[in-house]
């Protein structure tokens, strides 16, 4: 098998390399890529969006059918790990609680349990699980910020770098913090499975929605100076407005996807206890 | 573009490519992979690409690798090659 | 021999590139292990965005946000934007919906790779054949 792997890439690779000598001239502004489509953009952008970022520009309006299906794909990712790994059934299994003015372990065989409302004990992991304070309050911390960070990052992506993809990912990361400095379980009491479910489906909803707005509204599909008779502005603004709806619909859908893929991996579709 | 630094990290990209495909622990195959997202993001800042930087940066960085080190986590570390 | 060197100069980038992706390649068809394969598979993604973003690199251009004064209105930018003084924003905008949807299918993959090792305990490709073919 090696051998033949070698052979297929010395192949492939050296015929890439020959084709290397028909490319432009590295960072030439003249080069093909350059010359069609994105001088439109570069010049006309800011008056037709108001909109200084281009990339969020050309993401969110001008390919923004391209966007949506991304979207979607990434919506459809989510739940394809929720049916290959999610196991409902529970079977009867051992427990592991700690005493908490003591710190004394004990471990409960065959499904029997403690209230889970009970203020002396509290459930840990069967892997060791330390009391860690100093992690669990720093982390405490700094999600807030971490969420706000994201929450700058989603609004403020018509102005600079950022915009749903990053600040999606970014919500959703500080979630994750949550759940691997306490545990799975805190992160699951704070955001439920179906809430996760929920809020995939709202995100993909909300980029297809605006676009139907415009549709509904008299102009072509996700148009969004079509919106300019709803918000009450001159259409110009109104596309620029559109972005940010559609943005922060991203942003929902990717957040709640990667918490998703998340608990379902950590957890091998149980959702007891994860990393 | 300074192209000194450009080669140090096109080097440094190429090395830990290497490292992650042939390190005999899926643990530090994980951890290497992280390490190349983050040259990578590197790679694309200094091209003013700064939107695909920020996201290999948040997503190539940090959402993969912990997907990583969870499958790893619930599999097993051991690997032959 | 003498021109060759020259020509690699000039074009060391979309050499290294290609090492990269053939390098993610090889660990894609040689590696036995099912998360050193995923690995390879997310490299050779990585190597081909690289090449895509490059293709929009241009030399003395600066990123892609245009300057605007801070009372401008819309459209009314006081100056006229030079193209060649941006960098072509269009393959970042392709890159950047792939770079999210390579992290989707990692995680589709990863749910597979757990599955299996659920169902063989190995994730040894041999050993899983060798199991398959017992039974």
């Amino acid at each position: 098998m090696r051998m033949i792997a070698l052979i297929i890439i010395v192949l492939s690779g050296g015929l890439l390399l020959y084709a290397t000598q028909d490319f432009p001239q590295w960072a030439d502004p003249a080069s093909p890529a350059s010359l069609h489509l994105s001088p439109h953009y570069i010049q006309k952008s800011m008056e037709e969006t108001s909109v200084p970022n281009l990339v969020t520009a050309v993401l969110a309006d001008y390919r923004g059918f391209d966007t949506m299906f991304e979207t979607t794909v990434i919506f459809c990712a989510g739940v394809a790990c929720f049916m290959l790994l999610r196991i409902s059934r529970q079977t009867p299994e051992d427990r592991y609680y700690r005493h908490i003015s003591t710190g004394v372990t004990i471990h409960i065989k065959d499904g029997g349990k403690i209230p889970d409302k009970s203020k002396e004990f509290e459930r840990i992991d069967t892997m060791w699980t330390p009391f860690d304070l100093v992690i669990k309050t720093v982390c405490r911390f700094l999600i807030p910020f971490i969420q706000l960070f994201a929450l700058y990052v989603i609004a403020h992506g018509h102005h600079s770098p950022g915009g749903g993809f990053q600040g999606g990912v970014i919500l959703g990361a500080s979630i994750i913090l949550l759940a691997i400095s306490h545990n799975l379980r805190t992160a699951t009491k704070r955001m439920n499975e179906k809430l996760i479910g929920l809020l995939c489906v709202t995100g993909v909803f909300i980029y297809a929605g605006t676009g139907a707005l415009c549709l509904l509204i008299g102009l072509n599909f996700l148009d969004y100076s079509a919106l300019a008779s709803v918000l009450f502005l001159d259409p110009v603004s109104a596309r620029s407005f559109g972005i940010l709806i559609v943005e922060i619909g991203v942003g929902i859908a990717v957040m709640a996807t990667m918490i998703w893929i998340y608990n379902n991996v950590s957890s091998a579709g149980k959702y007891d206890e994860g990393l | 573009m300074i192209w000194q630094l450009d080669l140090a990290i096109l080097t440094l990209v190429v090395v830990c490519a290497i490292a992650a495909i042939s390190v005999k622990d899926l643990l530090g195959s994980a951890i290497l992979f992280g390490a190349y997202s983050f040259m990578m993001c590197l790679l694309w800042a200094i091209m003013g690409a700064v939107d695909v930087a920020f996201t290999e940066a948040s997503v190539g960085a940090g959402v993969s690798t912990v997907f990583f080190v969870a499958a790893v986590f619930r599999s097993t570390r051991r690997t032959k090659d | 021999m003498s021109d060759l060197i020259p020509f690699i100069v000039a074009k060391y980038n979309y050499w290294i590139y290609i090492t990269l992706m053939m390098i993610g390649l090889y660990a894609m068809i040689a590696k036995n292990n099912l998360v050193k394969k995923i690995v390879g598979m997310n490299i050779f993604q990585t190597a081909i965005i690289l090449f895509y973003v490059s293709i929009g690199a241009k030399k003395g251009a600066t990123i892609p946000i245009i300057e605007h004064a801070h009372g401008d209105a819309h459209g009314a930018v006081s100056h006229t934007i030079e193209i060649a003084h941006y960098i072509n924003p269009l393959p970042h905008v392709l890159m950047l919906t792939a770079i999210v949807v390579s992290v989707a299918t990692l995680g589709v993959a990863l749910a597979l790779a757990i599955k299996v090792y659920n169902r063989h305990k190995t994730l040894e490709e041999d050993e899983i054949i060798d199991q398959i073919k017992g039974i």
